[in-house]
């Protein structure tokens, strides 16, 4: 097996189990844990992907801002007492999951896909920041994007506010 | 044997089904918003995976999965503050007795 190979399926073995993890575990401060090595194992299948501008901004947003909210809110909100319990449809839940997981992975293997065998590239960044702000480029894009996150940010504020 | 699109991509069904068998079976909302952070980011995966194994050079769908994380964590930000709104409620977040929006 090539390095690569080994990295994938090490990569892959851990996200599956750590997502595993913050489904099936009781207590919500270790799925809160369990989730954040998701995300890493997740930032390092993008970098075995050549995606390194992916790799690092998963790492920034995921396992640095969103899981740290996440945290909070467990705090915040008393989840720690009452743990991970589960609802009145777990074997529905289970079929439905399992059905949807099936087709999916059944249709993947079974499609062909157009296939290119060009190498990735060296290196990322540039290659991303012409896409996204240069020319003729998806810059009206980030400019929404960043108007999505202000409001997002002015709504939670609200919505949290103490009236 | 070499890794290829279609072991990503099951990886990514498997990971989407984890979050999707959690986010319909649990009880407590944060735990469900987890779920649902597990599920986009299958979703995430999967675009990189195309991006990588059908236009190596053209990172389009590289562009496309940095807007996806973009939109999970505004989505993640108003997920919290609503789930922080409801334990000020009701002082709990499960969602199986939160009726609210019912009449």
């Amino acid at each position: 097996m090539t390095a690569e190979a080994i990295a994938f399926w090490v990569l892959a073995a851990l996200a599956a189990a750590s997502a595993l993890g913050v489904v099936l575990t009781r207590n919500i401060v270790r799925m809160a844990a369990s989730l954040v090595i998701c995300f890493l194992a997740i930032a390092g299948l993008y970098a075995t992907l050549a995606a390194d501008f992916l790799a690092a901004a998963q790492v920034l947003i995921y396992v640095g801002a969103i899981s740290v909210l996440i945290i909070m809110a467990v705090m915040l909100t008393r989840e720690m007492e009452r743990g991970n319990r589960p609802g009145r449809f777990t074997w529905p839940a289970l079929a439905a999951a399992v059905l949807f997981t099936g087709t999916l992975v059944w249709a993947s293997l079974n499609t062909d896909w157009p296939l290119t065998d060009a190498p990735a590239p060296e290196a990322t960044v540039s290659g991303l920041g012409d896409l996204l702000f240069k020319g003729d480029s998806l810059v009206l894009v980030v400019e929404m994007s960043a108007l999505l996150i202000i409001a997002a940010i002015i709504g939670a504020i609200s919505i949290a506010r103490d009236k | 044997m070499t890794i290829g699109l279609e072991h990503y991509l099951a990886l990514s069904a498997v990971l989407f089904g984890i979050g999707l068998f959690g986010a319909l079976s649990r009880r407590s909302a944060l735990v469900i918003l987890m779920c649902i952070e597990i599920m986009l980011n299958a979703a995430n995966l999967a675009l990189v995976g195309f991006a990588r194994y059908t236009t190596a050079e053209a990172l389009t769908g590289q562009a496309f999965a940095a807007f996806g994380i973009i939109v999970a964590a505004a989505e993640v930000t108003v997920g919290l503050a609503v789930i922080i709104a409801l334990f000020r409620h009701y002082e709990h977040i499960s969602v199986d007795k939160t009726n609210l929006l019912k009449w």
